[in-house]
């Protein structure tokens, strides 16, 4: 229960008045309303908790039911596709492009958020000094973030392009040869990496940026008078006291970066033969990339991708409730 | 010390912003110079060439987008505004557990959406439609809108509410008439991120408006790609004028895209 009320009081100062104010209203509602004051509540709810069911909800066990039966291109209009229990995920398994595509996946995501993380920090504590412009610029830096993604992800693949791209072209300044960004099986996935921790950066920037506003000065001045180096400050007061924030912003990014899709499509399609392929590109090719679709093995891929996400931000729920209760 | 400090971050921003710089360079490109080797570091031959072809290309990619964008911002608002008065106000029995689907809801991979979706629109036949794609690309905005209200209503002060109430107003006429006039800054940076989502959505576009009549431009820019390689100079225009609304929104509504941003993540 505690995730909630975190979420619905997010809003910086307003958690303080709200939660000031919080019991008084509670109190009367019972004496007073009782009743029909809940039936107004859900009333102005009910429009997304229908919406939520048939949005969400259904697609969800849409998918499930797909994962779980043999469908055709004929069953899947016309329905009476039979039921054929995990075949669909042992077909996945056993497919030669699992083992790639999770090991792209992981290695997509964690270097994608360890460069994010570190360089959004690393921006978020030079933006915390006062000099002229830094507001101006920390606005620039969203622009990224702001691009739609196939705008930023042809921009790379055209700097990348191995004949005519500028990223070659630099290197070359410095007598590199050739590199083969996107068509080479060694080089695509740092490619498509690069280009999501470019647009990642921002984000960290500025939710890093605002956790630090909230740290007291004053614990920096009382650290310095007890002649701590900046160093020291940064491991000994920074570090710890924006664990929270740290922790929710690599989550965030975590669960995005899972997600990943446009940008791997758009520049490699998962190519040059797979070298590129994760979870998420996987189960759209099978789903909607190839001659005959097969939904089944898809879905299956896809339902593989939302138990990750799962168990990671499960993960940090517990983590935070026990750092709650310590 | 100071100016120091101001010509790193120049530095830095540039060194970020470089990609962006480079394809609006590119947008300017002569079609013969954009094979030379090294290439041109400033569009000395500068030509229209790109933005012509847009304009004879793109136009009806960019309106389908707009009227798309649109549609979800209203839907967006329409939903989420009245649920986040409810559960920030009315303290509905039940209503955290709601705010908690609405978490989980966001980490829902957009290629599971789209593969529901694509079956749902199937079998009702919304594939290829407007309005079809204005419903999957509110899914991308609406647990993020209920969070981003609820917030922020959750700040108005219980006396402005209690007032109306005196004043005789009913639990429909206070959102109305005070909730919804007060949360005026959040409207808004909910619906520049649901326009800037929907605007930039791809994959429910390429799987839920494959070979429809009205396209976006995403797919605009994609089918681009894929049919001529040669004039990339037409590919960046494109994509320079699809960058449009992301700028507007980063000139005129900066402080609520930093507040959108955050709102989502930080607490407390």
């Amino acid at each position: 229960m505690s995730t909630p009320t975190r979420a619905r009081t997010g809003g910086g100062t307003a958690v303080d008045r709200n939660g000031a104010a919080l019991p008084p209203v509670r109190g009367r509602g019972i004496r007073r309303r009782g009743r029909p004051g809940q039936w107004a509540a859900w009333a102005f709810l009910a429009p997304v908790v229908v919406y939520l069911l048939v949005f969400y909800a259904y697609p969800l066990y849409r998918n499930i039911d797909l994962s779980v039966r043999h469908y055709t291109v004929r069953s899947f209009v016309h329905g009476g596709a039979p039921f054929t229990g995990l075949d669909n995920y042992r077909t996945v398994f056993a497919d030669p492009t699992f083992g790639p595509a999770l090991w792209h996946t992981v290695v997509f995501t964690v270097v994608s958020l360890a460069f994010q993380f570190a360089i959004g920090l690393a921006l978020a504590m030079f933006f915390t000094q006062h000099f002229r412009l830094s507001a101006t610029l920390r606005a620039l830096f969203l622009v990224p973030w702001l691009l739609p993604l196939i705008v930023s992800s042809s921009t790379w693949s055209w700097m990348l392009n191995s004949e005519s791209g500028v990223v070659n072209a630099f290197l070359g300044l410095f007598g590199a040869g050739q590199v083969n960004w996107l068509t080479s099986p060694d080089w695509s996935l740092w490619s498509v990496t690069i280009a999501n921790i470019w647009i990642g950066i921002p984000f960290n920037l500025v939710v890093l940026y605002s956790g630090l506003q909230a740290i007291s000065p004053q614990i920096y001045e009382a650290a310095q008078l007890d002649g701590a180096g900046a160093w020291q400050r940064f491991w000994k007061v920074t570090f710890p006291l924006l664990r929270p924030v740290s922790a929710i912003t690599l989550l965030l990014g975590l669960v995005y970066t899972l997600k990943v899709f446009d940008i791997i499509w758009i520049m490699t399609r998962g190519g040059p033969s797979g070298s590129s392929t994760t979870f998420a590109t996987w189960s759209y090719r099978l789903g909607f990339a190839n001659l005959l679709p097969s939904f089944g093995p898809a879905a299956a891929v896809g339902n593989l991708l939302i138990v990750m996400a799962l168990v990671f931000g499960l993960v940090y729920i517990r983590a935070q409730r026990r750092q709650g209760l310590s | 010390m100071s100016r120091w400090k101001t010509a790193i971050g120049l530095a830095l921003t540039g060194v970020m912003l470089f990609p962006v710089y480079w394809m609006i360079n590119v947008s300017f490109t002569r079609d013969t110079d954009m094979r030379k080797s090294p290439p041109y570091w400033f569009p000395v031959h500068g030509t229209l060439e790109g933005y012509r072809a847009v304009l004879d290309q793109q136009l009806p990619y960019l309106g389908t987008s707009l009227v798309i964008g649109l549609g979800t911002v209203a839907l967006t608002v329409a939903l989420a505004a009245p649920a986040a008065y409810s559960l920030a106000k009315l303290r509905p029995r039940g209503g955290g557990a709601l705010g908690f689907v609405l978490l989980i809801a966001q980490m829902i991979p957009g290629i599971i959406m789209a593969m529901g979706f694509y079956a749902i629109f199937l079998s009702t036949g919304f594939l290829n439609s407007v309005l079809g794609l204005i419903v999957a690309d509110s899914t991308l905005a609406v647990p993020f809108a209920v969070l981003v209200f609820t917030a922020f209503m959750s700040g108005i002060p219980e006396e402005l509410l209690q007032a109306a109430r005196v004043d005789g107003a009913g639990v429909a006429r206070t959102f109305w008439s005070v909730v919804l006039p007060v949360s005026r800054n959040s409207v808004i940076t909910v619906s520049l991120f649901a326009f800037l989502w929907a605007w930039s959505d791809f994959i429910f576009a390429s799987t839920l408006d494959q070979g429809g009549e009205r396209e976006p431009i995403t797919l605009g820019i994609y089918r681009y790609i894929g049919n001529n390689n040669q004039q990339w100079n037409a590919i960046m225009a494109t994509a320079v004028i699809a960058s449009i609304p992301a700028t507007i929104l980063l000139i005129i509504a900066q402080r609520y895209v930093a507040a959108g941003v955050t709102a989502g993540a930080v607490k407390d």
